[in-house]
């Protein structure tokens, strides 16, 4: 039973990202009852489920990076869709000069924009560390100039990349029956995962998160791993970029992961993070994009009216981040222990709900000055 | 009181006024370099009253974003909200059953129902400011698309009558080409936004709420153990917030005439370079008032100057934020040398009597 608890409280945290999902997926369900259809076409699967896979992508990605930022600043970038952008035009700039297309120029080229992006995100993240800047107004400066670097580097046009390989990367590898960019997003989770369990990377990430100077105290360089969650922000966007230009088949620098930053915050919000900083959990940034992808297309398939789309999924967040809120959650722990000692007559589980209740509070007040 | 006071005159400049001072110096460099570099336009006063005229709803925006951040707080949900207020008394006034009293009345009912639920979602339910009022930009973009998507032109003749009216100032002016003389014109706009600066200046510097406002920006616990009640004042600056924002909608009407799906895009990012070029800082607590109107000067200087260079348009937004990086830069070695005290700036000795003597009455 205490095993059981023990267990229950580790994952605790994912339960409203996955409440919402399934919630989702109940509505979806009701509205028809082929949603899990899976069909097989060329030797590829097709269906909602793939295609919500496929189409969250690059938001899986952003997101991941958007929750190392979010622990560690304390501040959320939204220069992502630019810096993604730079990156990805980069990329398309090398591939159309290399010449004949192989894998190894597509490699190289991936390289190249993944250096960009490390680039830009040590741009952001002098700024943020060195300099004490607020993530957001430090970032604001890309996102206001860089989709005109972009277009500057685009040569003023938008280039197609119009390549077998790209072609491949951006659907489907003949003979593999998932479409490539799935592959792609779990590989990366896989390499992220990997890091984070080998690494001191999460425990230095939360311990500047929460507090930079008692973090400086015990020997770890606050400034230091700040730059290092802005690095890693340019590599995810670099990544995600790669994958959008692969997926249009040309590069758009005015339109390429536009607003993007936007849903990859709702993300990490969404994941049950706390935007001010200190403890995260990728698990939940990752089922929240992909939540957030399942929503827009819940609302596609409900034939909501597409001018007020946005509408809709605003009232749905509100209606979320509502039961989501700690003052509800307090108030409904409270309220379910009262019907417990009602049941039971048992008022053990009482006191300690009213400690963590305390402890959240504090926790998230404390954290916001 | 006499000896107390002298040694008190060392008395170092608040964060908020120096972070001003540093505004203010920015403002008059880039006016500087502007009228030395295109004498011809920048020293006609029109040039200056236009900034006013045509960027109204940009002010009034930028002031209440100010209050926002000033509480720890951001509202990225105003320029929608402009957007929407706009498009809605648009429809009101053609509709016909409408006067401009009741557009005017519509536009702060808007922007306080905006207000309210931001407020009383961020505030009482603690619910994280930049996801709430995510979701109000959205919620604002959606009913603006789904209440009409083509361009509204308002043709009633009470409002054309205000939209057009102007007001002449005979004294200031400049003679054209032809020998004419051309008075400068203000539209009634522009008093809007005067009043609103003097209205909030007055509220933040001298009023409970203003003075409880920085205490909660600064330190939500210590505001919490002086007995501010926080929540209630991060409800009302929310709330200011949406109203502000209302009202910027209605006067963005005024100049521009017309109900518009683009109407104040991307505001609540140029309010947000704005307030941190006029020195008030995300972080909450620090700020003057008077920076949201300074800052946004910066910025309509900049573009004004950057397109009366003739950069190319695409140069133009990297530019601007190449400068935007010099502010910021700026702003943040001069605090962090303040920091650690290698930089003071005492007031001047003209100054400091004033100071000496606001400190007498403050001590009887």
């Amino acid at each position: 039973m205490s095993l059981l608890k023990v267990r229950f409280n580790r994952w605790s945290h994912l339960f409203l990202p996955l409440s919402v999902l399934v919630i989702l997926l109940l509505i979806n369900l009701i509205k028809g009852v082929d949603y899990f259809k899976i069909t097989m076409v060329n030797g590829v699967f097709y269906g909602n489920i793939p295609n919500i896979l496929f189409g969250a992508a690059e938001l899986v990605i952003l997101s991941i990076g958007m929750t190392l930022v979010t622990a560690a600043a304390c501040g959320q970038d939204i220069s992502i869709g630019e810096s993604g952008a730079i990156s990805s035009a980069i990329f398309v700039q090398y591939v159309l000069n290399a010449g004949e297309v192989t894998i190894w120029t597509i490699l190289a080229g991936f390289l190249l924009s993944c250096v960009a992006g490390m680039l830009i995100g040590a741009f952001n993240g002098t700024l943020v560390s060195y300099f004490n800047v607020q993530p957001m107004v430090a970032t604001l400066i890309l996102f206001l100039g860089g989709r005109s670097i972009a277009f500057i580097i685009d040569g003023k046009v938008s280039p197609i990349l119009a390549n077998p390989i790209s072609n491949q990367i951006g659907t489907f590898i003949p003979g593999v029956p998932i479409q490539t960019p799935i592959i792609l997003t779990v590989v990366f989770i896989v390499l992220v995962a990997v890091v984070l369990k080998t690494t001191n990377l999460r425990l230095y990430v939360e311990a500047v998160g929460v507090n930079p100077s008692a973090a400086r105290l015990n020997g770890i360089n606050p400034k230091k791993i700040i730059f290092l969650t802005f690095l890693i922000m340019g590599v995810c966007s670099a990544v995600a970029g790669f994958l959008a230009v692969n997926k249009a088949g040309r590069h758009d620098s005015v339109n390429l992961l536009k607003f993007i930053m936007m849903d990859a915050i709702l993300a990490v919000a969404l994941g049950g993070n706390s935007l001010a900083g200190g403890k995260f959990s990728i698990t939940g940034s990752i089922i929240g994009a992909y939540t957030i992808e399942v929503l827009n297309r819940t609302l596609l398939r409900l034939e909501v009216n597409p001018e007020a789309i946005k509408a809709f999924k605003a009232v749905f967040i509100i209606i979320l981040m509502v039961i989501a809120s700690p003052v509800v959650r307090a108030f409904a722990r409270k309220l379910l222990d009262k019907a417990k000692t009602i049941v039971t007559g048992d008022s053990v589980r009482q006191t300690g709900a009213l400690d963590e209740a305390v402890v959240s509070m504090t926790d998230s007040s404390g954290k916001e000055e | 009181m006499g000896p107390l006071n002298r040694s008190q005159t060392k008395a170092r400049l608040s964060n908020s006024t120096l972070l001003f001072i540093i505004a203010g110096i920015i403002f008059l460099l880039m006016y500087g370099i502007a009228l030395i570099s295109f004498p011809v336009s920048f020293r006609q006063f029109q040039t200056f009253f236009d900034f006013f005229n045509l960027n109204a709803a940009l002010f009034i925006v930028t002031l209440g974003m100010c209050i926002v951040m000033i509480g720890g707080g951001i509202d990225i949900s105003v320029g929608a909200v402009c957007g929407l207020v706009t498009m809605a008394c648009a429809m009101l006034l053609q509709s016909g059953t409408g006067n401009v009293w009741g557009a005017l009345f519509l536009a702060l009912g808007i922007g306080l129902a905006f207000g309210l639920m931001h407020g009383f979602l961020i505030a009482y339910l603690e619910i994280q400011p930049f996801i709430i009022t995510l979701a109000g930009m959205f919620l604002a973009q959606g009913l603006l698309t789904t209440l009409h998507k083509e361009p509204l032109n308002v043709t009633i003749p009470a409002f054309v009558a205000l939209r057009r009216f102007t007001i002449e100032i005979p004294w200031l002016g400049t003679v054209n080409r032809l020998g004419v003389f051309i008075p400068c014109e203000i539209k009634p706009s522009v008093f809007v936004v005067v009043v609103l600066v003097v209205i909030y200046a007055v509220m933040m510097k001298w009023s409970r709420f203003g003075r409880n406002l920085y205490a909660v920006g600064g330190n939500r616990q210590s505001a919490r153990m002086l007995g501010i009640n926080v929540k209630k004042t991060i409800f009302l600056s929310y709330v200011l917030c949406g109203l502000t924002a209302g009202i910027s909608g209605f006067v963005f009407l005024m100049t521009t005439g017309a109900g518009n799906i683009g109407n104040g895009s991307l505001y609540e990012i140029k309010a947000i370079a704005a307030n941190v070029m006029g020195g008030i800082m995300l972080n909450g607590g620090v700020g003057n008032l008077l920076g949201a109107p300074i800052g946004t000067l910066t910025l309509l200087t900049i573009n004004e100057l950057i397109r009366a260079a003739g950069v190319q348009s695409n140069l133009q937004a990297i530019v601007s934020g190449l400068l935007l990086y010099l502010f910021i830069v700026l702003q943040s070695i001069v605090m962090s040398l303040r920091d650690r005290r290698k930089f003071r700036l005492a007031l001047p000795p003209w100054l400091r009597r004033f100071r000496e003597h606001d400190q007498e009455e403050a001590a009887n």
